[in-house]
């Protein structure tokens, strides 16, 4: 005779999560937001983010053309020419300079007076921006999440599982890591990467800000996940395991892991989103992504000098795409936790 | 209670020295070279050398973890190298303007919300508590940085009901004309996360059993709520404080920063753009102290909070 066949544990969170709309919706946000990294990241979207489109300061359409266009009457009227050519040194030149300029076609490129979201101040598309943003902002808070978690669950799991003179250990280091406040380290860690040696290694890019946020960032994890494997190392199943000659590597990643993975899943969720908004504020410190890129942070970095001038809408652009997928992220982190909590089962 | 004091006060020893240690280790061998950041690109190679020699580059390590503990000991940690300003009067002269600003924010951060905590874990689960939860969860996700740039637009910029940033000698001046404004922002961001935190706290109290006992007995709601409730949810309201008690002396720099208050989060900040890693290492290690401090401090007052506690 067959046993019943019972749901695991992610068929049944997905069948909960499934039935709560609110965490759908969110869902298909998040996957939109994901679809939309992975363009960018595949250069099919925004690539094009730093070429100067439109007029600077070109306002969204729904706005209109801005009406103080004095700048651009400027530029047109050039100061006019002197004939200097009876005492000027260069004048057997003229000649060939005038035939190599007209070799060299150019190109006017006609600068639009509006665009979707508008402009910046020398004329890139907001919209274009923002995804780009949007890009570099998601990887990073991502990329830090999985290392921060892979650290945590890591030394969590070493530390809970074998306990004693490792566990001394290692709570002693999560001991130090907490002491100090998290914006202390994040500063020091900054310092160090600015003019270290470091800072030659990862010169550009996002690697420094994913690690620092990653190493300030363990420590919650850490404490979350060895606390499971403690509960864990004594129940029947792990020592069966034990009982039959299973390895120490293969019971803590192959038995009690999987035990495990629904509050390393919570986690990693939740530390996207603290992530995204620790990434967003360090680059608008200058400390963040590199100069030669566009995060949220560096968008709302601009967006503050800009709003002076009555300039809003970068400041509304990338506070609007990071305010919806951060409702959206932390949304769905909500669901998965009611999803994947045994308790309200 | 002496010996449990006694204990704990041990145990941050091993602690401290870990903090000590990883601030040495992470500058002396992660950071750049102290000579050369303070030589600067025209240094001549024998410059560099003699400040090499003046801060002991050339020692053995062990040497130098020793120089470096006693100036952790002995509070002597020289002369910034940006301002060459002592390091330890870089403390003394920025900590006030972090307190004036940063006390206010803590004091009503808490005080709105447990009332606003408890207002609406009162009325849980009818629509108002929605409604409330769904506009946090929405003003948690915008970035500080936008109401901090959009309020001093407004407030300052705009309608100029406050100074758009400044700061003055006078404590007075500062709390009635530089802070309100920074302080103002900064509350009422931090209402939407204390809000759902706090309504977690007493909701996990409100069902519990003792409080259908009290409304059995005919005691009134009020009394209920602030007598019975409130005492029980202090543990995790005083643990919650206790984690952001180091805050308020580093300070919120962003506020330190968009405001132009000179406290010590905008000196450390300062301080990481121009590389000067004595202020840095400082103010790492005494706050990680004072944190130990606060954590101690936090568990003892549970026995006071709650009598029931016993520290073990």
């Amino acid at each position: 005779m067959k046993a019943p066949h019972s749901p695991g544990l992610w068929t049944m969170a997905w069948l909960k999560l499934r039935a709560n709309r609110v965490g759908m919706s969110s869902l298909a946000v998040v996957l939109g937001f994901g679809l939309l990294v992975v363009l960018a990241q595949l250069g099919l979207l925004a690539s094009d983010w730093q070429r100067e489109v439109a007029t600077p300061f070109a306002p969204p359409h729904w706005v209109g053309p801005s009406t103080d266009s004095e700048e651009i009457q400027t530029q047109s009227e050039g100061s006019p020419v002197l004939d200097i050519s009876a005492v000027d040194p260069l004048a057997p030149q003229y000649e060939t300079w005038a035939r190599q300029a007209a070799q060299v076609t150019e190109v006017v490129t006609q600068k639009a007076t509006t665009r979707a979201l508008g402009a910046d101040r020398i004329g890139r598309d907001v919209l274009a921006k923002a995804i780009k943003g949007a890009q570099v902002s998601i990887t990073v808070g991502v990329a830090a999440a999985l290392m921060a978690t892979l650290i945590g669950t890591l030394l969590g799991a070493l530390a809970g599982y074998f306990g004693g003179v490792i566990d001394d250990l290692l709570e002693w280091l999560y001991n130090v890591f907490n002491s100090v406040p998290y914006v202390l380290l994040i500063f020091a860690l900054a310092a160090v990467f600015k003019s270290g040696p470091m800072a030659r290694v990862f010169s550009n890019g996002i690697a420094p800000v994913v690690i620092i946020l990653s190493v300030v960032g363990w420590t919650g994890i850490y404490r979350l996940v060895r606390a499971e494997y403690i509960k864990h190392r004594g129940r029947e199943y792990v020592r069966a395991a034990e009982a039959i000659g299973v390895s120490h590597l293969a019971r803590m990643f192959g038995h009690i892991l999987p035990n495990v993975s629904h509050v390393v899943l919570v986690q990693l969720s939740l530390h996207v989103v603290s992530f995204i908004k620790a990434e967003v504020i360090l680059s608008f410190l200058g400390l963040g992504v590199s100069m030669d890129m566009v995060s949220w942070g560096t968008m709302l970095s601009e967006a503050q000098t800009e709003l002076v001038l009555g300039k809003w809408w970068q400041l509304v652009a990338a506070t609007g795409f990071m305010a919806l997928f951060v409702t959206a992220f932390a949304l769905l982190t909500d669901a998965l936790r009611d999803a994947l909590d045994p308790k309200l089962r | 209670m002496l010996t449990y004091f006694l204990r704990r006060i041990l145990q941050m020893i091993p602690t401290l020295i870990g903090v000590v240690l990883l601030v040495f280790f992470l500058f002396k061998y992660f950071g750049g070279d102290p000579a050369e950041i303070l030589g600067g690109l025209q240094a001549t190679p024998e410059q560099i050398e003699s400040i090499r020699t003046e801060l002991g580059l050339n020692e053995p390590v062990p040497v130098q973890l020793w120089m470096f503990v006693t100036k952790v000991v002995t509070f002597d940690w020289g002369s910034s190298w940006a301002t060459r300003e002592p390091v330890l009067e870089i403390f003394k002269s920025r900590l006030p303007a972090t307190l004036t600003v940063m006390i206010p924010i803590l004091l009503l951060e808490v005080v709105f919300g447990i009332v606003a905590g408890m207002a609406v874990a009162y009325v849980r689960g009818s629509l108002t508590d929605r409604a409330v939860m769904i506009v946090c969860t929405i003003a948690m996700s915008i970035s500080f940085l936008v109401y901090v740039i959009l309020g001093q637009y407004v407030f300052a910029f705009q309608l100029g009901w406050f100074p758009v940033q400044g700061w003055s000698s006078s404590l007075t001046t500062n709390l009635i004309k530089f802070a309100p404004l920074p302080v103002f922002l900064a509350v009422a961001v931090s209402l939407g996360p204390y809000t759902r935190l706090y309504r977690s706290f007493f909701l996990d109290e409100i069902n519990q059993d003792y409080v259908r006992t009290a409304r059995a007995k005919g005691v009134g709601e009020s009394r209920i709520l602030f007598v019975h409730v409130l005492r029980n949810a202090m543990i995790p309201i005083l643990t919650n404080v206790a984690t952001h008690l180091p805050s308020v002396f580093i300070g919120s720099f962003l506020i330190e920063v968009f405001f132009s208050i000179p406290g010590l989060g905008r000196e450390v900040y300062t301080a990481v753009n121009r590389s000067d890693y004595p202020v840095i290492e400082a103010v790492t290690v005494y706050l990680a102290v004072l944190t130990m401090a606060i954590n101690l401090l936090t568990d003892l007052l549970y026995k006071v909070v709650d009598p029931r506690v016993v520290l073990k």
